[in-house]
């Protein structure tokens, strides 16, 4: 396979069906020249870091706006360090209270963007991360 | 030839006029026109000199506002497009006496956490003043699931009120008399067991359900697959429980509304307000057509449907929404569907202000925001409204932000003397233009959703989800590019951290509910919860309607997962196909 791209599973965990946000950040990210993947809703964390494993992506961007982020994102990225899977970037965004924010870091969540995050934010973060895709890999 | 293509082909005010004015005297037609032109010549003169601070003159949704409106410019006929309020097509209100005879109903919606909780919320806000309740369920109710699911990890409580079984609905409305409030409850998937429930608690109480209870269900599952997606079975069985129980309404509670018809989500899912408008409309014509393919008469349901509509930022694209609503509502239930009670005709509405709109930046300016949005819906003639709390892209919102919230529409209705008047924009060139443009393309969105056969049909072509997914991405296009101005997030930041106090809901509601929900299930008849669970399937997959049954699973205190789980055997899941 030649195509180099940087690929992102876009996912939302929890019941909430909010999804205008995932869906701007997923067609975003594709317009930037991300190769990106949509879980669909409601997805369990098993299914999540399943789908990120599957599809051997470089980050999992997490979108949760029903305030079950404290149990749901941590979880996510245990069973993705359970799967040796570590090096897989997480980030969220959401409604998410500031106080969450610290403790959500801390069990390995990278980012989190708030509302008001510009598509442009998200895009250079990622390139920032995650540096020139790696042909190699490939 | 559609309904539209009727109703302007009937009205002679139309055929008649060139060029698309009313019709006016001739010698005043002539000096209009003769002004217009003036002002024309004036204008691009004084343009070319000048050029406009900007070149983008669109509203919100990105609709074209016109520089001017003049008398020559209106499409509208005075008698048969405006006409008087109480009138068929009722575009300047449904009551004849507008806010004079009665306000409109001050309706926060509120829940969360434990039944507990919520139900001292809601005295609370009966205390100050407010004059309905308005439930919100936390998502695992909403989507079916008991507190103990393995879905419902970190849900419980957090969005809404955690309801599993009628132990938790005696408690939510405990010291609160049925019989004397009304009730808004938004639910759809699991609106028929939430009702069952209402209803086994003002049984409980001693209430009369057929002259004392009083409220709303949203029970708008259409829009769940558009736009909200808290959808669990496919759309026909969906469909299949709103009918039973319109039917069952009809019958047993006559002043309940059954379904509230809802663009607020829609909107707030990235619609422009056109589409919200049409989608909606169209959405309420799909409930009637398959109500009367049920069998029954338009005029025996059709008066107890009611819509609820979002409130954004731009002012008379909203009113003139809301007074488009209105008529086009009126046309096609007279005309679509020969409803012959002018009750069919009307169509009534809440407003919420576009909890979209809010920005976290600064959230002391929400207050101004949602305040401008009120008025908008007050001016469009809503029936009831929610204003929001300024603190609600942080969380839910603490008691003292809803305060203001309820605040805000008290100084609308006794401080602003808008309410004196009825419909005070009426006549108005520019709204009354902007009221027939909406007209128009919700005409024209009704035509596409008919080709594909209707609205289900369309839904499952996936159309007006793809629709508002687009324009949700132009929408963000251009905030991003600094096209469209939000204030505090692209343009007059500040550099200090906006810091307000927040509400938390803590884990422990979840804790305290799993107790609660062994102990039921200890104490109640298990015999008699299988017994009228399988009843309930029972009339599931036959045709009887599944209301009796519903009632007696909640009497037995059977669960919100166990009687959903019931309903999933009969008629399976539903699984969207993302478009993005």
């Amino acid at each position: 396979m030649t195509d180099a791209r940087h690929r992102v599973l876009i996912a939302k965990p929890g019941l909430d069906g909010h999804d205008r946000g995932a869906k701007i950040v997923a067609r975003s990210l594709r317009d930037a020249g991300f190769e990106v993947i949509y879980s669909g809703l409601r997805q369990t964390p098993a299914q999540i870091v399943a789908a990120a494993l599957q599809e051997d992506v470089d980050a999992v961007g997490l979108s949760i706006l029903s305030g079950a982020h404290n149990s749901l994102l941590p979880e996510i990225k245990d069973q993705l360090s359970a799967e040796g899977a570590d090096d897989v970037l997480v980030f969220a965004g959401g409604i998410i209270p500031e106080q969450d924010i610290a403790g959500l870091k801390d069990a390995g969540v990278d980012a989190i963007f708030l509302p008001g995050t510009s598509t442009q934010t998200i895009v250079d973060y990622l390139n920032g991360r995650l540096g020139a895709p790696d042909a190699g890999k490939y | 030839m559609t309904v539209r293509d009727e109703v302007v082909k009937a009205s002679p005010a139309k055929e008649s006029s060139d060029g698309g004015g009313v019709q006016l005297a001739e010698e005043t037609r002539a000096a209009a026109t003769e002004g217009a032109e003036r002002w024309r010549r004036a204008n691009a003169e004084l343009k070319e000199k000048r050029p406009y601070w900007k070149t983008d003159f669109t509203t919100v949704s990105g609709m074209d506002v016109p520089e001017l409106v003049g008398a020559s410019d209106v499409t509208s006929d005075p008698v048969g497009d405006i006409g008087v309020p109480g009138e068929f097509p009722f575009t300047r209100g449904i009551h004849s006496t507008g806010y004079r005879g009665k306000l409109w109903t001050m309706r926060q919606f509120a829940g969360f956490g434990s039944a507990g909780d919520t139900n001292e919320r809601f005295r609370f806000l009966l205390d100050h003043g407010q004059t309905g309740l308005s439930v919100a369920f936390d998502l695992p109710t909403l989507y079916g699931y008991d507190a103990d699911h393995e879905m419902s990890t970190g849900e419980v409580g957090k969005c809404g009120v955690s309801v599993c079984s009628l132990a938790d609905m005696e408690s939510l409305f405990d010291g609160i008399p049925l019989g004397e409030v009304s009730t808004s409850m938004t639910i759809n998937s699991t609106a028929p067991i939430l009702l069952a429930m209402y209803l086994a608690v003002a049984e409980k109480q001693g209430a009369d359900w057929k002259t004392q209870i009083r409220g709303t269900l949203q029970n708008d599952i259409l829009k769940e697959y558009i736009a909200q997606k808290e959808y669990i079975f496919p759309p026909r069985p969906s469909m299949r429980l709103v009918t039973d129980q319109f039917a069952f309404a009809a019958r047993h509670v006559p002043q309940w509304n059954t379904v509230s018809i809802s663009g607020y989500h829609i909107r707030e899912a990235g619609s422009t307000a056109l589409q919200e408008l049409a989608f909606t409309l169209r959405d309420g014509i799909e409930y009637v057509q398959y109500g009367i393919d049920a069998g029954l008469d338009v005029d025996a349901f059709a008066p107890r449907l009611s819509f609820f509509f979002n409130s954004h930022n731009d002012f008379f694209e909203e009113i003139a929404k809301y007074r488009a609503a209105r008529r086009i509502w009126a046309t096609v239930m007279k005309e679509r569907f020969g409803a012959r009670d002018p009750r069919s005709w009307m169509l009534r509405f809440h407003t919420q202000t576009a909890g979209v709109s809010l920005v976290a930046q600064q959230p002391i300016n929400n207050v101004v925001r949602t305040a401008l949005q009120a008025l908008a819906a007050v001016l469009g003639g809503t029936q009831s409204l929610h204003t929001n709390a300024l603190d609600e892209t942080y969380a839910l919102p603490t008691e003292e932000t809803v305060r203001i919230a309820l605040r805000t529409q008290q100084i609308i209705a006794h401080e602003s003397g808008v309410a004196n008047t009825i419909d005070p924009l009426g006549g108005s060139y520019f709204v009354e233009e902007m009221t027939e443009r909406m007209v128009e393309g919700s005409f024209d969105y009704f035509r596409q959703i008919d080709d594909y056969g209707g609205m289900v049909e369309a839904i499952e072509a996936g159309f007006p989800q793809r629709e508002i997914v687009e324009a949700a991405y132009l929408a963000q296009r251009s905030i991003d590019s600094g096209e469209k101005i939000v204030v505090g997030l692209n343009a007059f930041q500040n550099e200090d951290h906006d810091q307000i106090e927040t509400l938390y809901v803590g884990e422990e509601v979840a804790q305290a509910q799993l107790e609660a929900l062994d102990e039921l299930k200890t104490r109640r008849d298990r015999g008699e919860v299988e017994r009228t669970l399988d009843a309930l399937r029972r009339a599931a997959a036959g045709v009887d309607n599944t209301m009796p049954p519903l009632l007696d699973c909640v009497r037995a205190y059977s669960t919100v997962g166990e009687i959903s789980d019931a309903l999933r055997d009969v008629f399976g899941l539903y699984e969207e196909v993302p478009v993005f």
